[in-house]
């Protein structure tokens, strides 16, 4: 058993040494472009990471311009529903024709174009082409979609094992039971209350296993980047909002707009201010997560960027230690921003139900 | 603001409300609602076997103190029969002993009472005899003194004298 370990560690070296050569090798080739031109492909390769796409590219060989992985589907709504592969776009560089429409992919968007795929812009550099509404399964879709197949898998797994083995769970079940009595007795029932905490417990679980996942996800060198997509992160914020807003009693709504114990002079003043908080509170939601994940992201990938701009013994070493710290780092930040995600939703929601005790 | 507003995608946006709604209630259906259930019957389950294991334990030591109880009370019952056969015993033989005693002074005063009726019976008796006897000694005596009419006379004579005397 030990003797595996130790062969399969040696392995990993001389996979890590072995890569860091070929890296080394295609460096100095690219000598002649300079560190701006590196420094310029680094900055663009992030950004690309940190946006959606329409094939899921595994990985790219840059030198041959080859990607390897596998196109999604494409759905548009213009003038009728436009479904085709993305592999007709072959990565921005080619017009895809579909059912006389033209269509080209500019900064991972795609734009409705003339045949030869003319994008026009307006003065500040902005693409004015007519952009189709765009329904494509995109790389995050899939990984959404993985994601949810994983999670009814383990917790459908979880919920049987129960039965089948008289109420105590097994396998990863009992990874994941610890968990979800986390949630109910460390994040639900405290801050909603023993008598209304079970209505939103499946929303909670959900969000948080959701959210975790993904950011766990993204931490694999697949190379995704979901709950740092700002779209994402608006969805859950809202669907709090909406969970928050719609389950409020009245005790809840008299606080916003005409605050018990304060002159009436400050109710006026308190109501805009308490209507605001109403929004913010899940804007913040969405902005944090955001944010934290996006500059995980762009952070942890600046400092591997690094090691290919030192390119020496020490810079180099010291760069991938940076980062290796920094992944630790994130997985703590993957699990935090879940539990602070559904902390502060159950916080919201508790607040919504609030009795009054004035 | 302005690149966030531009890098929000619709499509993801539906993408993701649809597969979070519908995950949301797949899970509730058939996994969040059997497990919640499982676990509240299992900790449910779990207080109860844990109340009872305390209803037993008090009903045990309910049992014990009733044990002891019923022991001292047997100990102390047996102790006054004990005692009570002790007072019983000494009693008898207090009692035993005057009844006895009071058995004894009767038998004796009635004896005492027979000796003395006895012996007054025995000694009129005796006197009694004693007096026949003496009457036939003098009858006899007299008989052989008063034989001769000499002696008879002697005899008037000096019983004449005693009455000329007195």
């Amino acid at each position: 058993m030990q003797k595996h370990t130790v062969v399969k560690i040696l392995l990993i070296f001389s996979l890590v040494f072995t890569t860091g050569n070929l890296f080394a090798k295609e460096s100095e080739k690219k000598e002649h472009e300079g560190e701006g031109g590196l420094k310029e492909r680094i900055k663009e390769f992030i950004d690309h990471h940190l946006q959606d796409s329409y094939d899921f590219t595994l990985f790219s060989d840059e030198e041959a311009n080859k990607h390897y992985g596998f196109p999604l589907p494409v759905i548009l709504w213009d003038n009728g529903l436009k479904v085709f592969s993305s592999s007709k776009f072959h990565h921005g560089e080619t017009v895809a024709e579909v059912d006389g429409n033209y269509y080209k992919l500019y900064h991972s968007k795609i734009y409705k174009t003339d045949a030869s795929g003319t994008i026009n812009y307006d003065e500040d550099h902005h693409a004015t082409n007519a952009k189709p509404l765009d329904f494509s399964i995109t790389k995050n879709v899939v990984s959404m979609l993985l994601i949810s197949l994983l999670m009814f898998f383990m917790f459908r797994s979880l919920a049987k094992s129960y039965k089948k083995n008289n109420g105590i769970p097994t396998g990863v079940g009992r990874f994941l039971e610890p968990l979800v009595l986390f949630i109910r007795d460390d994040i639900a029932i405290p801050n909603i209350g023993e008598h209304k905490y079970k209505k939103y417990m499946s929303f909670l679980l959900t969000v948080f296993f959701f959210i975790w996942f993904l950011n766990l996800l993204g931490m694999t060198p697949l190379g995704v980047n979901v709950t740092g997509n700002i779209a994402v992160t608006f969805a859950l914020a809202l669907i709090v909002f909406l969970i928050t807003n719609l389950t409020a009693n009245k005790n809840y709504w008299g606080h916003i707009f005409w605050m018990p114990g304060v002159p009436t002079f400050m109710k006026v003043v308190l109501a805009p201010i308490e209507l605001l908080g109403v929004f913010i509170k899940p804007f913040s939601l969405m902005i944090r997560l955001y944010a934290n994940m996006t500059a995980g992201h762009v952070v942890l990938m600046s400092i591997i960027g690094m090691i290919f701009l030192f390119k020496n013994w020490i810079g180099g070493p010291l760069s991938f230690g940076l980062a290796f710290a920094l992944s630790i780092l994130e997985l703590l930040v993957a699990a935090l921003q879940a539990y602070i995600f559904t902390m502060l939703s159950a916080l919201y929601f508790g607040m919504a139900n609030e009795e009054a005790h004035h | 603001m302005e690149k966030l507003i531009n890098d929000f995608s619709f499509g993801l946006f539906f993408w993701q409300i649809l597969i979070f709604v519908g995950l949301l209630l797949l899970l509730r259906k058939f996994a969040w609602k059997p497990i919640l259930e499982a676990v509240s019957n299992r900790e449910e389950g779990i207080k109860n076997a844990l109340e009872s294991a305390e209803e037993a334990r008090k009903e045990m030591q309910n049992l014990q103190a009733d044990n002891e109880r019923i022991l001292n009370e047997a100990r102390a019952e047996r102790d006054g029969m004990l005692k009570e056969a002790r007072q019983l015993k000494e009693n008898m033989i207090a009692d035993a002993k005057s009844e006895a005693q009071a058995e004894a002074d009767k038998i004796v005063a009635q004896a005492q009472a027979t000796i003395a009726s006895e012996k007054k019976a025995a000694i009129a008796d005796l006197k009694n005899q004693v007096a026949g006897l003496s009457v036939e000694i003098a009858e006899k005596v007299v008989r052989k003194e008063l034989s001769g009419k000499g002696k008879q006379l002697e005899l008037v004579e000096s019983m004449l004298e005693d009455v000329t005397l007195n």
